[in-house]
């Protein structure tokens, strides 16, 4: 069996709706980041995928993905610690109880 | 390589220059200079502005670097110099918010954040590949995050920042999926490389497929409306300072990289792909915004729901620029100077309250003008400017947007100008309403006592209602807006 680039697109595509759809039914926020990394290594598969079958002669698809991972580790970094800080102020990360400022 | 082209970059190297300066004294100078960072960055920066303004000195050439990933012309350092005033306003307000017994002890944080997310800003500006492109958009997004939740000791701050952040991932994330398929469909990421790619192939679906989802994710940044569930919430609880630079340097800067985007990229494809997308999107954020607008008591979230309204007329500038006309681009730079002036004049008022008495409901400025005869007129002005009623600034910045719409010819786009006409005058109500709040209820006294503004926030405000009354009567700066770019 011959590996085709469906074989990297599909999962690639699942895991990117697996995020969307985490993303907005999970309710713990830390679930909510995972979903949010899902969606971004979704788009690094699709990079790395397309260079490699579709232009393997350069390598652009492949420098902006380790960017994308670089920035993915500095947006969750970031993240991670305002989510602290939410845990210190409320006491809980529970996104459906956020809602101070709903109207 | 050739390091002299790094010299193209003038305006980013300054501001690098600045942000060391600013940085190193933070960390390495005595306490004293520590205490006046705020008015040293002002006047580091107050300095770059005007220098940028003379070409001898920032360069007016167009050229590209680093084979092309970055471009500059005399009208992205005039796109960019309209932000700096932006921002050296945004500075002179924040003095006094900086200032104050629970931010001193870390405000040299608050400069130095502010000066990277800029840097970024210029990045998404000037970048002509799409991985320039990215890394400006997150170094602009993300310390922003980190801004937000400046307010350490009030709640509503952290859950602004953990709105912000999570959900600007979120767009960014599907953005860049958008960008996985454009690389895909035509196997590179530089706009030329691109706009060439999409002529020759035939591939309509995956691309209007793309399309939409770099639309979403830079309407994200815009607040357009079906993605603009955050903007409230963030305005609301970031601190006042930060939800004015929010409002005006981040969406004015994303509505430019979005001009360049959609025309430089996919310009060939405009009618058969996002033509009538970006249609339902102005349609859309202009009615929501103001429709949610009416409803609000709190001045932060009105001001909020009213800048989504105002990101649908920026958008209007946007698709107001065609390949034939440049004088939507000139109307665009035009409308967010304006906007930056009006908007930032009345953050200016809500602010000097805030670090007052800090009240913030529109019931609380019931009779403001007993109290307050001066902040209550700027307020006004403002609101009049926002609103667009004719001496003021707003109403030609309007004016000129409109036109060059129509001047597109069509029907749709007459249709879309007469929906954001009737738009206009359903604004102008609840603008209104604050200035019937100040002026006409003045039956109870006013809860807001007399008080003396700081002297930096009346130099600001002062700035600001110079820029909405000079702009609106002086038509030097439109008219050289035109010649700049080349009408």
């Amino acid at each position: 069996m011959e590996l085709t680039m469906i074989y990297y697109l599909v999962p690639s595509l699942i895991m990117f709706s697996c995020g969307v759809y985490g993303f907005i039914t999970r309710k713990n926020m830390i679930a909510m980041l995972i979903s949010l990394e899902l969606m971004l290594n979704a788009v690094d598969i699709n990079f790395v995928v397309f260079n490699r079958y579709l232009f393997p002669g350069e390598m652009e698809g492949m420098f902006f993905t380790l960017f994308a991972i670089a920035i993915a580790a500095a947006e969750t970094a970031l993240a991670i610690a305002i989510i602290i800080n939410v845990f210190r102020a409320a006491k809980n990360i529970n996104a459906a109880e956020l809602t101070k400022m709903k109207h | 390589m050739d390091y002299s082209q790094f010299l193209v970059m003038k305006q980013e190297i300054c501001l690098l220059v600045i942000f060391l300066l600013v940085f190193l004294n933070d960390i390495f100078m005595p306490r004293k200079a520590q205490s006046a960072i705020g008015v040293i960055t002002c006047i580091l920066f107050g300095i770059f502005t005007l220098f940028g303004f003379c070409p001898m000195v920032i360069g007016n050439s167009s050229a590209d670097a680093f084979a092309g990933m970055y471009a500059t012309s005399p009208v992205i350092v005039n796109i960019k110099n309209i932000l700096n005033v932006g921002v050296l306003i945004v500075l002179i307000q924040s003095l006094r918010w900086t200032a104050s017994d629970m931010q001193r002890i870390r405000r040299g944080e608050f400069y130095e954040l502010l000066l990277v997310t800029l840097f970024g800003m210029y990045l998404m500006i000037s970048s002509r590949h799409f991985l320039m492109f990215v890394i400006g958009l997150e170094t602009a997004s993300l310390p922003l995050a980190a801004m937000v939740a400046f307010d350490k000791h009030r709640y509503e701050s952290h859950e602004a920042a953990v709105k912000y952040i999570l959900t600007a991932v979120f767009s960014s994330a599907i953005f860049m999926m958008g960008l996985s398929f454009v690389y895909g469909l035509t196997g590179s990421l530089y706009y030329t490389n691109i706009a060439a790619g999409i002529q020759s192939g035939a591939a309509i679906v995956p691309l209007v497929i793309a399309l939409a989802f770099v639309i979403a994710g830079i309407g994200f940044k815009l607040s357009l409306v079906p993605f603009h569930l955050w903007t409230a919430d963030v305005y609301q609880g970031a601190p006042t300072p930060v939800t004015s630079y929010l409002s005006v340097i981040s969406k004015g800067s994303a509505a430019f990289a979005f001009l360049v985007i959609l025309w430089q990229v996919f310009g060939s494809v405009y009618a058969d792909a996002w033509e009538w997308m970006l249609y339902a999107l102005i349609i859309l954020t202009i009615t929501v915004g103001n429709l949610f607008a009416i409803r609000q008591r709190n001045l932060k979230r009105f001001l909020a729901f009213s800048s989504i309204s105002q990101a649908g007329y920026i958008m209007l500038g946007v698709i107001a620029f065609t390949a034939l006309s440049q004088m939507g681009k000139a109307a665009l730079m035009f409308y967010i100077l304006v906007y930056i002036f009006s908007n930032l004049a009345a953050f200016g008022v809500i602010g000097a309250i805030e670090n007052y008495c800090g009240k913030v409901s529109m019931d609380d400025y019931n009779g403001l003008c007993k109290t307050n005869p001066r902040l209550s007129f700027v307020m006004m002005l403002a609101m009049f400017s926002l609103a667009g009623i004719p001496p003021f600034a707003g109403f030609f910045s309007k004016f000129f947007i409109f036109t060059s719409a129509i001047n597109q010819g069509s029907v749709a786009i007459y249709v879309l100008v007469l929906i954001a006409l009737i738009n206009t005058i359903i604004s102008l109500y609840y603008y209104l309403l604050v200035v019937k709040a100040m002026y006409i209820k003045t039956e109870e006294p006013c809860s807001i006592s007399t008080f003396r503004s700081a002297w930096s926030e009346r130099i600001a405000m002062w700035i600001c209602v110079a820029g909405i009354v000079g702009l609106g009567i002086v038509s030097y700066f439109y008219d050289n807006l035109l010649t700049l770019v080349g009408c």
